[in-house]
């Protein structure tokens, strides 16, 4: 077995969000790097992954639990562990070339070999002739092969990736991708394991030879995959689909909610008021059961196709899924999505209807809109501060968690015309709008 | 390897023999080192007080005269960005220094100029004894004090708003705390330090004639300088003098802006931290000169060395920020409560030390005086506000809607807000009495002379910001007249009036001690209110009462951002900042 890289064993962080709570963020977290290979954190949007890829770099304490590199514990950013990062991270006021000096800059090498190396790793990459040029002459593609390069000149043992092709669009991250993976299996650096942070499912299968899957609040591991596809992967290979469709499966259904109750036609998925009720527009989500009633698709439909169908992100096609489970217009097995009888009537119903509808829903299925209706109804003013909602949720959530979930349900009761809601003055009302 | 390469190092072969535009570039050059070698010799010559320092008002020595006055700001200048990048670095890193040194400087920028140079003057006298160092140390502290405030807060501000990104960036990559400033946090707040710099330079203008006249023990020294020229010819109603003055003024102020801030915007301008280029780059006479020299580009070149290993030693700053990590939870915890402790105990004993100073003096009755005082005074403020808005603001928004007067303004008005407007001052009083005015109301205006600028400039940034769609949506639905004004115009400006606004009323307050108080031969004309009674015990030396007016006026300056700029400022953040 190739050497061990690095060690995280038993990682902990939470965060304060006031002077008696903690916000779990990671629980409990144990993997190992070897050498000789890409692994990919695999995660929904706030899942703990980039939290985690900070730990391993160094530039964020864990609570608890230990990481080790090479055998050393990691407490600060250690020579050997360059990262790329989502943004890019380029000093818009450093030319190309400076930009990839920095990192060579920062460990005292002479000037003359600085260059020298700087120049080569700007070879390597593909990006010269711009050696001149400021990141803001580059498009997007241009200035992640700059982050590679700074990352790659300072010759590091493990590469650390912050979701790097997230910011590009497709056909510029599919490149990069390829470039990248030529780099690495035609050994042209020193670079002896990757670890890549993505929300993106197909990018893993891609790339990675290990896939660890998140699961969030808290992230944990939640299984890892092993990818034995030979390189160059196409997404045609039956593998590469089967592999793609076992993901969808496990990131839809929570371990907490085992399989088998919902394929039994057991009970679905109850929520509380605490709970973290994704970012999801109303007008996305009616598109997307019109969609999904269209007589075009099949009764139960393909996860991985609708996604690609519709050409939206994991992240969006996921949270929009999960919230039309909690509002029982859908149930999910197996990687597959089926609308109910209420999501296909709400899918055929007209504008008016289809509030109705989602009101009925939402007060019935989502306690956090209960509760606000309940609260305006009991107060002989029928109105209410944000505020007091604001409270009761951050005995769950983070504050800024709590504002934005609320933010969310405000969002959908004024939708649903189940409540009206004041900008300026933060209050909630059973008024109709002036 | 590649043509890269050659291009980096053929500007190492170029040849070194002096083109003609090396002599322009080196005849400026070598004037302006010359210049300041001189006056650095005059400044450090014996001195004894009550020895007199003829000013002439012969037009023949402004040059002189503006070259020392010049050098007094450029040294403030230079103390001012040392205090920026000591202070306001350490502000934004330390949450424990950040506790009293934004509120201490909060406090000093509402405190008036003259108020500063007062106290400081002894000190520096007695610490330079016998020579000329000591009342120049005094007027370029006072220059300093002009200076530095918002140039601090303003790099303070953008220091704490460096994307977290570029951090882990400088982390990852072991930058060390010294290259971390160098490289991260000095380049990403450049744009809003110059511009800070300029404002700087052009508030330290206003106060020129204020601060070249020292009083200590009942004399008067007059340094040699553009400022005690000026000051002269007032006090010999000589008005073809203050003429001259204007112009060199006017010459000056055209030069440095040349000289020194065209090339240093220009340079400036790769700072951005803008996404995409933008199209409008400013253009620099100077910049061009130079890089069209040979020699001067060699030299260059040697700077960029030497940079280099300005930026790359001190190397063993690297490490110290891991250590801190170490020190466990409680005792910082223990540590933080102690520090509050003691900032807690200083302030109340501050506050207690200058109550007892002020009382001993003073009665409860005239304290009650000061506060009816500073009503006054501050009534003076907001109305001037409100009338310059009535001014400028239809102004702004006609010259911002309209790109091209927007282009041919921006320079000029850059330039009169640059211009000292106390110099107007003799014009005014001039007129007051011709024609019989009121004092009381016709002295007002030349508070907000220097300070209406800020309006104007912020006006027509936020109505060439305001997006053409809103423009042309206003225009198809027929939206016009005060309609026009109300549902577009005002709340698409209003975040950037308010920051106008909040400038301008701090530029009044600190303009009142010289406005409320105006000299013209041997008449004086003096209105009410607490700008007027701080000059006058200013000129007396009377500390007691220079502390109870400057005290007040704090407290009035504060109170006001308190309850009125600050819940606008978070309006317009909040309600219209959507823009």
């Amino acid at each position: 077995m190739a050497e061990t890289i690095v060690e995280v064993k038993k990682v902990v962080k939470s965060f304060k969000k006031s002077a008696k709570q903690e916000l779990l963020v990671l629980d409990d977290v144990d993997f190992t790097m070897r050498e000789g290979e890409i692994v990919a954190l695999l995660g929904k949007s706030g899942s703990g992954k980039s939290t985690l890829l900070r730990i391993i770099a160094g530039l964020i304490h864990p609570s608890y639990g230990d990481v080790n590199y090479r055998g050393e514990p990691v407490t600060e950013p250690a020579n050997g562990i360059a990262m790329v990062f989502q943004n890019f991270a380029l000093m818009p006021w450093l030319t190309v070339l400076q930009n990839v000096e920095l990192g060579l800059e920062a460990i005292g090498i002479p000037r003359d070999e600085r260059r020298q190396r700087a120049l080569k790793a700007i070879d390597i990459i593909g990006m010269d002739g711009f050696e001149s040029a400021y990141p803001k002459e580059l498009s997007g593609g241009m200035r992640q092969r700059v982050g590679f390069a700074r990352a790659l000149v300072v010759e590091p043992d493990i590469l650390l990736m912050d979701e790097p092709f997230s910011a590009l669009d497709v056909l510029t991250a599919d490149n990069l991708k390829s470039d990248l993976l030529d780099l690495w299996q035609q050994k042209k650096t020193r670079i002896n394991a990757i670890l890549l942070v993505t929300h993106n499912i197909e990018e893993a299968v891609e790339i990675a030879d290990r896939i660890l899957i998140f699961r969030s609040d808290p992230g944990r591991i939640r299984a890892e995959l092993t990818v034995d596809i030979p390189h160059p992967r196409s997404d045609q290979d039956p593998r590469y689909r089967e592999l793609v469709d076992q993901i969808y499966t496990l990131m839809t259904t929570s371990p907490d909610r085992p399989e088998r109750l919902l394929a039994a036609g057991g009970k679905p998925r109850e929520i509380g008021l605490g709970y973290r009720l994704p970012d999801v527009d109303i007008s996305v989500l009616t598109g997307l059961v019109e969609e999904m009633a269209d007589p075009e698709y099949a009764q139960r439909i393909d996860l991985p196709e609708l996604s690609e169908e519709l050409s939206l992100d994991v992240d969006d096609l996921l949270a929009l899924t999960e919230i039309l489970e909690i509002l029982r217009f859908a149930n999910i097995s197996k990687g597959d999505i089926e609308l109910t009888p209420a999501g296909r009537r709400f899918a055929s119903a007209d504008i008016l209807q289809r509030k109705k509808i989602f009101a009925a829903h939402l007060i019935r299925y989502v306690p956090l809109a209960r509760n606000i209706r309940r609260v305006l109804n009991e107060r002989p003013s029928h109105r209410a501060s944000e505020e007091r909602f604001l409270g009761e949720l951050e005995d769950y959530l983070s504050e800024e968690e709590a504002e934005r979930v609320l933010k969310v349900v405000i969002d959908w009761g004024r939708y649903a015309e189940v409540f009206a809601y004041d900008y300026n003055t933060g209050i909630l009302s059973l008024d109709n709008p002036e | 390897m590649s043509i890269g390469q050659n291009n980096i190092y053929a500007e190492q072969k170029m040849s070194l023999t002096p083109n003609r535009w090396d002599i322009v570039a080196l005849i400026v050059v070598l004037g302006v080192i010359g210049a300041f070698i001189w006056s650095g010799r005059q400044m450090a010559a014996p001195y004894n007080i009550g020895q007199p320092l003829p000013i002439s008002l012969d037009p023949r020595y402004l040059p002189s005269y503006s070259v020392r006055t010049v050098s007094r700001m450029l040294i403030g200048l230079f103390f001012s960005l040392l205090f920026t990048f000591i202070f306001g670095t350490w502000a934004a890193k330390s949450k424990q220094a950040e506790k009293f040194i934004i509120p201490l400087v909060d406090i000093s920028q509402s405190v008036p100029v003259l108020a500063f140079q007062a106290i400081s003057v002894v000190p520096f006298i007695m610490l330079f004894r016998g020579s000329l160092l000591g009342p120049e140390c005094a007027a370029i502290f006072a220059i300093f004090t002009a200076q530095a405030w918002n140039m601090m807060l303003g790099f303070y501000q953008t220091v704490k708003t460096v994307p977290a990104e570029l951090k882990e960036a400088a982390d990852m990559f072991h930058l060390s705390a010294w290259q971390r400033f160098w490289r991260i946090e000095v380049p990403f707040s450049m744009p809003s330090l110059l511009w800070n710099t300029m404002m700087s330079m052009s508030a330290s203008w206003f106060f020129v004639v204020a601060t070249e006249a020292i009083s200590v023990n009942n004399q008067t020294i007059n340094l040699p300088g553009i400022g005690s020229y000026i000051a002269l010819a007032i006090q010999q109603s000589n008005l073809q003098a203050v003429m001259y003055a204007i112009i060199t003024m006017l010459i000056v102020i055209i030069l440095y802006d040349q000289i020194l801030f065209r090339p240093l915007v220009k340079w400036s301008e790769k700072f951005k931290a803008e996404e995409v280029e933008s199209d409008n780059e400013s253009f620099s006479l100077v910049v061009t000169i130079l890089q069209r020299t040979r020699f001067i580009a060699y030299c260059g070149m040697i700077i960029g060395i030497i940079s280099d290993l300005f930026v790359n030693s001190f190397t063993w700053l690297s490490k110290a920020s891991s250590k801190r990590a170490v020190i466990s939870k409680t005792v910082s915890k223990y540590v933080v409560w102690l520090w509050n402790t003691l900032l807690f105990g200083v302030c109340l004993a501050t506050v207690f030390y200058l109550l007892q100073f002020i009382l001993t003096a003073v009665n409860f009755h005239e304290i009650e005086h000061v506060f009816v005082l500073g009503l006054i005074t501050a009534a003076r403020v907001l109305i001037l506000i409100l009338l310059c808005s009535l001014i400028w603001v239809p102004v702004g928004v006609w010259i911002g809607m309209r790109p091209r007067a927007a282009q041919l303004a921006a320079p000029f008005v850059q330039f009169v807000a640059a211009f000292p407007a106390n110099l107007l001052f003799p014009l005014v009083v001039i007129l007051i009495l011709r024609f019989h005015l009121n004092v009381q109301i016709w002295t007002t205006p030349l508070m907000i002379l220097g300070a209406q600028w800020y309006i104007l400039f912020n006006v027509i940034a936020g109505a060439s910001a305001l997006p053409k769609d809103l423009y042309h949506a206003a225009n198809n639905f027929n939206v016009r007249g005060w309609l026009w004004w109300r549902r577009f115009v005002l709340p698409g400006i209003f975040p950037f009036y308010i920051t106008g606004a909040i400038t301008a009323a701090g530029g009044a307050w600190n303009a009142s001690i010289v406005a409320e108080v105006v000299h013209w031969g041997h008449t004086t004309l003096r209105a009410t209110g607490l700008g007027a009674y701080i000059s006058e015990y200013t000129r007396l030396g009377d500390f007691h009462r220079i502390a109870l007016g400057v005290g007040v006026m704090c407290l009035f300056v504060i109170a006001l951002n308190r309850i009125l700029w600050r819940p606008l400022y978070n309006l317009a953040e909040k309600r219209f900042g959507v823009l």
